[in-house]
């Protein structure tokens, strides 16, 4: 609407010019004059009018819209499973939410507020272009299928090598992010020169693939000048004559060239847009590449509702589980069943399964086959949100953010007070380290966490897991950074603190779980041996061999 | 996500400092842009021809009916456009290829000197602020270049041309239509004021937003398992939003300004048309001069609302710019030194004499105090301690990653200081206690960029951290895909493969910082077997929590609150019964336990 009246106002300015020319000739009154220039003032002011609206409305809408995508773009990230992060990288994710999602905006602002005001404005310049001489109208619009001939070659052009730009902008940015949060290897191995030079060769290709994109646009908008200079000549050879003829006044031909001026830029402008609508595409396709991609683990239809709490009792029925896109299970025909408030450690070979088999439990990932059971009830059926509300997990590799040490602790709950979170900071005895600190619980962490040492971030992630009183607790190798002296403590205020707990332990130090109530030994993804520790030794196997090393050599050293 | 991803603020919208830095950036280039600074001088010239040759087709063809003269004049006009065209598309292409090589250049220095700057600025600036500065910033620049510069170079051409041509038409109708530019000139710098604040904030916001997306995708595994998704959700709309908001202000500055321009050169031409029609009869004013008038008027606005628009654009860019150059500014903690000590015969004799060493430079925070130790060349040492006794600091100190406040390490006698930094750090192996992988594949991750290094070199390092046997039931082999961080790899892969990494470089000095924290025992004593061999006469520093890891070294250090505080063989330190006794019995209580 206010796209329309702000065109309006600005094609018909050229209408009063002419009569004022036409009038100017044949001599006028100053009177008269005056009262024809203000009305050209007082149509400018109309079209400012309108234009103001335009302006806000559209380009507020554009910025609107950025915002959703930007708030869908990661609220989807939010629900997409662990496997798909192992694909993607944060870099090219990261590419994704700004330089794609900047070329999208620029479409649905700027590039469709223009098109339509050019749209509309080309109506109707040329409605009045007819209305006052049919026949120059016909001969000054002789370019025009041209300018479509030569925009529709290169639109397809524009349109894949972007794309291609795009990708390799994506490429490049992660590069940087894995070079800059690898800076200590890199370092380490001196190989400053060698990471120059793959970025170099990235670089060289985005120059490439530039440089096209440039050579196609100079040639597109050049064109597009050419043929609107051409159609003006074509207007001042055909035009000039039917002055002569006296078929059109000369107020008519100035008026001519103004609204073919008002052509010009709309035209000109056309290109660029098409230039941007093409990129947009280009980039939405990216986007959308992401927004496409389904959530793998969420609630369905087999989900019961009603399920408010977790018990903690976790059973292993027949549970095989294969990565996608290898070809073997990695776990295979587990059946366990881990009764409520127990405390199960899982040990075995590196890759022999062993994370696998603690994130099945808070369904990071689901079984191939058979079934897990928490509570006796399917795990499908259990709400994602309640499960993993129960669920305290330390993962192997550990996470931090970078904020105060009292928020990545209080991470995983709505409410706490000051005792509940030194109560999980004595407990992970990560206390006794913040006292040392100046800023005490307010300490303020680098990225992941960078400026801890690798046993203070190990305890800090286990304060986080404990302060959510969780039924089930899972301590994937969490104490591998950790002294005996302080593991010990720890273990040891476990032991008589969380007794309600289901707790799981995987670790490869037999003192870390020789008290567990049941242990089993992963091998190759299957459950070679369980039994408490005693029972186990008695078996002679893969768990005797393993505690006859660790002790062989205790007992060799204090001979 | 406090002051941690607090963008810096940024100040003026254009400065001319800055520009003639970037300015400089385009030396390589001089020549091409000379001539297309020529090649635009000639363009816009002819785009200024075009209302000329209207005007004169009118005055003396058209209204003395001359069509003879009139079919000249077209052909002349075609023959201009043909040139403009020419000239248009080369001085464009020229013009974006000045610019892109521009920041190809620009973008690989400042990748290159991030890659000589120290830790301490990488503890200090999250990965996702650094990553923008290589890659949205300099983005920003191409804006800048492409769009900006080249048209602010045209604008100006063209402007300049515009008043010259005016003048020489009729310099009293000139006159009347340059009076609006006082008016112009105010509103514009009104318009900035507003601008510029609006754009800061937007600035500081969007940095706000990408940091706190990028932290959230590396550690979306922590979010879900913490079930964070609403409460995160929440945040990041409200950073969001707040950009939003910032936005839609400067909207509204924009609506006003443009339309204003336009505005004010309606008026312009409403003047130029009253003062032809009131001096048409006298002759002062002909027809022609006014359509010319009227024609050049409009081309004179469009760029100054033009150069607005593209104010936007050059605000970003100088902030950018401003942001690349102070860290291509910033100068490395860590220096080489000037001329790097000679080295002939290097045996590795280290040696930290009474060091003190905080991550706080200028505070006495120490992390460790006064220690000193030797390592002689050939000999294994290790160091246990409770955790964040200072175990990993050390490592850092003897790599040079940081230096020392007080006392020295020395390497053979000479401070470590003196030597190449990079000759130095090629003598090490170092496993580090957070294993990074780079994405790629198992081998480029084993041989990195020693690309002479033979295959059965890379086979060996995989055997001798027992990886081969699991790499080889791989798919792909040695050519299986890596991705980022290793993330489809088990933690003890990733560690044997980083282990395998040292191994391979075949350095004097082996560091491994628990480097088999989370490998199997079995593993790790393979792995202690294959070493005895394969470090033979070399020197080695381990920190492990396991003391199963460090029994069997030449000399064991135990650290406590950043000092060393017992020295001896693992038997001697049994006996002294202290903190090395204390973990000992621990670690093998159970055992005995239960054995005895
Ligand atoms: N980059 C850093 N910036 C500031 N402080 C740091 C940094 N790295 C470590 N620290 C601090 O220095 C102290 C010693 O850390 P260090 O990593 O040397 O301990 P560590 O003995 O290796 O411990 P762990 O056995 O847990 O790995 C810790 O208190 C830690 O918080
Ligand atoms: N995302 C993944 N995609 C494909 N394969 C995977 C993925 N994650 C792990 N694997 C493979 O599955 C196997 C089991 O891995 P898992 O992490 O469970 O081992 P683990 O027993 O925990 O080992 P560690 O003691 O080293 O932690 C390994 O061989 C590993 O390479
Ligand atoms: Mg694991």
């Amino acid at each position: 609407m206010f796209i329309l009246g702000s065109n309006v106002f600005y094609a018909i300015s050229p209408r009063v010019l002419k009569l004022t020319i036409d009038k100017i000739e044949a001599g006028i009154e100053p009177r008269t004059l005056l009262m024809y220039c203000s009305l050209l003032v007082a149509i400018a002011f109309g079209h400012l009018i309108f234009r103001f609206f335009m302006r806000t409305t559209m380009i507020s809408a554009s910025r609107k819209i950025e915002y959703d995508i930007r708030n869908d773009y990661f609220s989807h990230l939010l629900t997409l499973p662990i496997s798909f992060y192992h694909n993607y990288k944060t870099g090219d994710l990261m590419a994704r939410a700004t330089n794609d999602l900047n070329a999208v905006r620029n479409v649905v602002g700027p590039g469709i507020m223009h098109s339509t005001s050019n749209i509309m404005m080309f109506v109707f310049v040329i409605a009045l272009m007819a209305y006052t001489s049919f026949k120059l109208t016909l001969f000054a619009l002789i370019p025009l299928p041209l300018i479509t001939l030569v925009s529709k070659l290169t639109m397809k052009h524009i349109y894949a090598t972007f794309k291609k730009a795009q990708e390799q902008y994506s490429t490049i940015t992660a590069k940087v992010q894995e070079n800059i949060s690898g800076v200590r290897v890199v370092k380490a191995y001196v190989q400053e020169d060698r990471e120059t030079q793959i970025f170099s060769t990235l670089n060289d290709r985005y120059l490439e693939l530039n440089l096209k994109l440039t050579k196609i646009r100079s040639v597109l908008f050049a064109s597009i000048s050419l043929f609107m200079g051409i159609a003006l000549a074509v207007l001042i050879w055909v035009g000039g004559k039917l002055v002569m003829t006296n078929t059109i006044s000369v107020g008519d031909f100035v008026a001519f060239t103004v609204w073919l001026g008002m052509l010009a830029w709309p035209l000109i402008s056309f290109g660029w847009i098409l230039n941007m609508i093409q990129q947009g595409a280009a980039s939405l396709t990216r986007i959308a590449e992401i927004l496409d991609i389904p959530p793998a683990i969420r609630d369905n239809e087999l989900t019961d509702k009603s399920i408010r709490a977790i018990s903690g009792e976790i059973e292993f029925r027949d549970v095989s589980f294969r990565f996608p896109n290898t070809d073997a299970d990695t776990l295979r025909h587990i059946n366990l069943k881990i009764p409520h408030g127990t405390t199960l450690a899982v040990v075995g070979h590196t890759g022999s399964g062993k994370s696998t088999f603690a994130n099945l439990i808070p369904r990071l990932f689901e079984p191939t086959d058979g079934h897990l059971l928490i509570d006796g009830r399917d795990i499908i059926s259990i709400p994602l949100k309640t499960l993993r509300k129960h669920i305290g997990m330390v993962p192997q590799e550990t996470f931090l953010f970078s904020d105060t040490i009292a928020e990545n602790i209080s991470f995983g709950v709505d409410t706490f007070n000051g005792a509940e979170l030194e109560a999980a900071a004595s407990l992970s005895t990560i206390a006794h380290d913040l006292d040392k600190f100046p800023d005490k619980y307010e300490t303020l962490l680098g990225e992941r966490g960078i400026t801890l040492s690798g046993g203070q971030k190990q305890r800090t992630a286990l304060s986080r897991a404990i302060i959510r009183k969780p039924s089930i607790l899972i301590l994937d190798d969490a104490f591998s950074s950790v002294d005996s002296n302080t593991e010990e403590q720890i273990l040891h205020q476990f032991r008589d603190m969380l007794t309600d707990q289901t707790i799981i332990i995987v670790a490869h130090r037999i003192s870390t779980i020789m008290h567990a109530d049941h242990i089993i030994v992963l091998d190759d993804g299957e459950i070679i041996e369980q039994g408490t520790h005693n029972e186990l030794l008695a078996m002679n196997g893969f768990y005797a061999r393993l505690f006859e090393k660790q002790r062989l050599e205790a007992d060799l050293e204090t001979l | 996500m406090n002051t941690f991803h607090e963008e810096e603020i940024m100040g003026k919208a254009y400065d001319s400092r800055l520009m003639k830095r970037l300015l400089t950036y385009m030396k390589p280039y001089r020549w091409q842009v000379v001539l297309a600074v020529l090649l635009m001088l000639v363009a816009t010239a002819l785009d200024l021809l075009m209302p000329y040759l209207t005007k004169i087709a009118l005055d003396n063809y058209i209204i003395p009916h001359d069509a003879q003269g009139l079919l000249h004049i077209v052909w002349l006009f075609i023959w201009v456009l043909v040139f403009q065209f020419f000239f248009q598309i080369s001085q464009a292409y020229l013009l974006q290829w000045i610019g892109q090589k521009v920041l190809y250049d620009l973008r690989i220095k400042l990748f290159r000197h991030m890659q000589r700057l120290s830790l301490s600025f990488f503890d200090k600036n999250p990965v996702g602020r650094l990553v923008t500065r290589v890659t949205t910033d300099v983005e920003t620049l191409n804006e800048l270049f492409s769009a900006g510069i080249v048209a602010i170079f045209g604008d100006i051409f063209l402007l300049a041309g515009i008043i010259i041509v005016l003048l020489k038409i009729n310099s009293t109708l000139a006159l009347i239509t340059f009076s609006v530019l006082p008016v112009l000139f105010y509103i514009t710098i009104v318009f900035r004021k507003y601008v510029r604040e609006g754009f800061r904030q937007i600035r500081v916001r969007i940095a706000k937003i990408n940091a706190y997306l990028q932290e959230n995708i590396s550690g979306m595994l922590i979010v879900q398992l913490f079930n964070r998704e609403k409460k995160n959700f929440k945040k990041f709309d409200v950073l969001n939003a707040d950009h939003l908001e910032a936005y839609i202000r400067t909207i509204v500055y924009f609506a006003i300004f443009f339309p204003a321009v336009e505005l004010i050169s309606a008026i312009a031409v409403a003047l130029i048309v009253w003062y032809g029609g009131m001096n048409f009869n006298s002759g002062a004013v002909t027809i022609g001069t006014l359509v010319a008038f009227i024609q050049y008027a409009r081309r004179f606005f469009r760029p100054i609302s033009d150069l607005s628009e593209k104010y936007n654009i050059l605000q970003a860019a100088m902030a950018s710019s401003e942001r690349i150059f102070k860290i291509l500014d910033t100068v490395p903690d860590i220096k080489n030194p000037e001329a790097p000590w000679e080295v002939i015969n290097f045996r590795g004799h280290i040696e930290f004499d009474h060091v003190w060493f905080s991550y706080k430079k200028d505070e006495e925070d120490w992390v460790l105090r006064d220690v000193s130790f030797q390592v002689l060349p050939g000999e294994k040492i290790a160091f246990v301690g409770a955790t964040g006794a200072g175990k990993t600091t050390i490592i850092s100190l003897l790599c040079r990653f940081y230096d020392v406040q007080r006392g020295s390490i020395t390497i053979d006698g000479v401070d470590i200081r003196e030597y190449d930094i990079h000759f130095l750090r090629s003598h090490f192996g170092i496993v580090l206690q957070d294993v990074f992988l780079f994405a790629g594949d198992i081998e480029t991750n084993i041989r990195l960029s020693n690309t002479a290094m033979p295959r059965e070199q890379i086979i060996k390092a995989a055997k001798d951290v027992n990886l081969d046997p699991f790499i080889r039931q791989l798919p792909n082999q040695y050519q299986e895909e890596v991705k980022e961080r290793g993330s489809t790899l088990s933690m003890g892969q990733r560690q044997l493969l980083s282990f395998a990494r040292a191994l391979a470089s075949n350095p004097h000095i082996l560091i491994l910082d628990e480097a088999t924290s989370s490998v199997d025992t079995e593993t790790e004593l393979l792995i202690q077997d294959a070493l005895k061999t394969l470090m033979e006469g070399r020197t080695s520093i381990i920190i492990a929590h396991r003391l199963s890891t460090i029994v069997n070294s030449d000399r064991i250090l135990v650290m406590h609150k950043g000092k060393i505080r017992e020295t001896g063989t693992h038997r001697e330190l049994l006996t002294q019964k202290g903190i090395y006794h204390r973990l000992y019995q621990l670690q093998y209580k159970g055992e005995n336990q239960v054995s005895s």
